[in-house]
């Protein structure tokens, strides 16, 4: 017998798609950084736009697990 | 567990019953006043955010006192934090960002400093973990987007921009109207706010039990090597949590220059 809140399960769920989003999102910008590095200081900028944008997804999951 | 933690958050002392995360982040007023029959209180968050604010500002006025061609050690300093939100201005935003870099650099330093209370000895709370800062914040560049963008285009015309943006066939503005306007007038606030307060409540519980593991499974017969895992493992903790700190400065300082400049112009 196990208690506990099926929020913090939710919460586990909506780290996965983030995740994917994050890994996906770096690799690219890393690859592109490789190809062509005196484009690095752009890519990074707009990688952290889509790190930031992302991110509010996996956060809004967390906040909602102590919202709901 | 939420006891254990809300005890060691309140000095030890705690032994009130609690079911929710709110006691790591609601302090008991340190005194109240009244004024117009509404009652106000000072508790710790506040007292927080005025010694940051106190820090911020001696380190500004010391290092930009005697301002140099060759700079001194603190001058040096604040020259790199400027600098760094110029360069951001100026990446995004075009040469038009000059203007922007005293608002980035506030941004800047404020969370910086706020978020470091969450770290700092004697501390241990960041005033951003409260939904007030970072939506008091969040509303500040949302004034200043929409400002901007009034102010370049017109009152019509920016929200024109906002509601119907151009190069696209008119059967989609049906769909795209509404998102466009939820997304470019609350969301863009809302997110930066959130992104924020998250990022803060999360760190505000991982330091807490970080430190409070310890405490606990240390003196356990059974559990040592839990606490000896997490002694070790404090500082590494608090190396992220130094990285994420900076990270949530940058970006929103970053995010409010990218709003700014999608209303620079009309899209």
């Amino acid at each position: 017998m196990i208690e506990g809140s099926v929020n913090v399960i939710g919460y586990g769920l909506a780290t996965l798609g983030p995740a994917i989003g994050l890994g996906m999102l770096i690799g690219k910008a890393l690859e592109s950084m490789a190809r062509q590095p005196e484009a690095a200081g752009m890519v990074r900028t707009t990688m952290f736009i889509g790190i930031a944008v992302v991110e509010a997804l996996a956060l809004l999951g967390f906040v909602l697990a102590f919202a709901l | 567990m939420i006891n254990v933690l809300a005890a060691a958050e309140w000095g030890g002392e705690f032994d009130g019953v609690l079911d929710d995360i709110n006691a790591l982040f609601d302090f008991p007023f340190i005194f109240e006043f009244t004024i117009a029959g509404e009652t106000y209180g000072i508790n710790r968050t506040i007292i927080i955010a005025w010694i940051m604010m106190l820090v911020v500002g001696v380190v500004f006025f010391l290092g930009t006192r005697k301002a140099d061609i060759v700079p001194g050690k603190l001058q040096a300093f604040i020259e790199l934090i400027v600098d760094f939100n110029a360069g951001i201005a100026h990446d995004i935003i075009g040469d038009k960002g000059k203007k922007f870099v005293p608002i980035l650099t506030t941004f800047f330093c404020a969370i910086f400093v706020l978020n470091l209370a969450k770290i700092t000895p004697f501390m241990m709370m960041p005033p951003t973990g409260r939904i007030a800062w970072p939506l008091f914040l969040a509303g500040i560049a949302w004034l200043i987007y929409v400002g901007v963008g009034i102010q370049q285009q017109g009152f019509l015309g920016y929200f024109k921009g906002v509601a119907f943006p151009s190069g696209v066939p008119w059967p989609l503005y049906i769909i795209l109207t509404p998102i466009e306007i939820i997304s470019t007038l609350v969301l863009r606030p809302a997110t930066l706010a959130i992104r924020l307060f998250a990022n803060m409540v999360a760190g505000h519980i991982l330091v807490v039990i970080t430190l409070v593991t310890p405490w606990i499974f240390l003196p356990s017969p059974a559990g040592w090597p839990i606490g000896v895992f997490t002694v070790i493992a404090g500082p590494l903790v608090f190396g992220f949590e130094l990285f994420i700190i900076g990270l949530q400065a940058y970006i929103f300082s970053m995010l409010t220059a990218v709003y700014i400049d999608s209303s620079m112009e009309a899209h």
